[in-house]
């Protein structure tokens, strides 16, 4: 049950990993489709918080590329229903997270991403 | 009957057994919906813009399927895995996290406009091993810097937890200042011994401007 929502606003947290540790890279991804209630007024409030190029390129590896290269100036319904669909209704059920910069692999299963780290690993 | 924080770790004392047992009890339910409803009063969340909040030790979803219905995107973390299966089972909306709130929170600057937590920041004043990084003070350290940063500004969080003493009252709030918070305590039913209720009350920044509620 981990979507791009939340896929799009989680970094590394090992320790002294700072740079480079942002988007984690989904591997051996399982997903499934689920339904959500579509809530404009939300996803206009979100647009802001989100890291474009990482949403786009996460889209793609789950198999979706409705998103734009670049994030539109004029927000249109059509435009909403797609990013509605990406964050929101694209669940990863099992894989992994990686982390670009330290390797760490934060497993996911049963739909449960696993961010605990070994002793070494806390900061 | 002994505080569950005394007798062994979260994600063994919530083992298959005690979370079914926790989350069928409708006493429990009945307390953690109410203390689920004044948390979110005193997080006071802008009316017309909705919001997406974090859950922390969101259990088994029992705050969770009131931040569904109240219409709350949100994500629930929380180191019990027994708990989590059962939050699954019960098809709660929020993505979920198996995660060690003591270890601290990989979540980019801004990401919530707010937080809330119910009875569960207690555990963190229990040290599980001797490791240097195991202490409370540095758990409490880790995830008060890593949540405030979580946060966007301005914007609350709101832990409900249950104190033994003042003293602990005092750790609590003093790591969280450092941290950066502002805001402090709320104390529900202060004289009554069953039903008092404690709420740490955190701003990021003005905290969204109004004073805390009494
Ligand atoms: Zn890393």
């Amino acid at each position: 049950m981990v979507r791009l929502i939340t896929h799009n606003l989680l970094a590394c947290h090992a320790k002294g990993c700072t740079t480079n540790n942002f988007p984690l890279k989904l591997q051996d991804v399982v997903v499934e489709v689920r339904e959500a209630e579509f809530n404009a007024d939300f996803l206009r409030g979100f647009l802001p918080r989100i890291e474009w190029t990482a949403l786009v390129n996460a889209a793609k590896e789950l198999g979706d590329t409705s998103l734009p290269l670049e994030m539109p100036e004029m927000v249109d319904d059509e435009f909403l229903k797609n990013l509605h669909h990406v964050l929101l209704e694209i669940h990863v059920d099992e894989g992994a997270m990686v982390c670009p910069n330290c390797g760490h692999k934060y497993p996911i299963m049963n739909g449960i991403p696993n961010m605990l780290l070994a002793e070494h690993e806390i900061g | 009957m002994s505080r569950p924080e005394l007798v062994a770790p979260p994600e063994i004392y919530y083992g298959d057994i005690e979370a079914k047992k926790y989350t069928n009890n409708t006493r429990v339910q009945q307390i953690q919906a109410d203390m689920t409803y004044r948390a979110l009063e005193l997080l006071n969340l802008p009316q017309d813009e909705p919001a997406f909040l974090l859950d922390i030790g969101c259990g088994s979803g029992l705050s969770g399927e009131i931040l569904d219905e109240e219409g709350y995107n949100w994500v629930g973390v929380d180191i019990a895995p027994s708990m989590l299966e059962v939050a699954l089972e019960r098809e709660v909306e929020g993505d979920l996290f198996l995660h060690d709130i003591g270890q601290g929170f990989g979540f980019r600057p801004g990401s919530f406009d707010g937080a809330i937590s119910i009875s569960v920041i207690q555990w963190l004043l229990n040290a599980e091993t001797s490791h240097p990084t195991s202490s409370p003070p540095h758990r409490l350290t880790r995830f008060f810097t890593t949540l405030h940063s979580a946060l966007r500004n301005p914007s609350r969080a709101v832990l409900q937890f249950y104190p033994t003493s003042d003293d602990q009252i005092q750790l609590i709030t003093s790591i969280a200042q450092k941290a950066g918070f502002g805001g402090g305590v709320v104390v529900d039913y202060p004289n009554s011994k069953k039903a008092k209720k404690v709420f740490l009350c955190l701003f990021v920044g003005s905290g969204g401007a109004q004073q805390v509620p009494k």
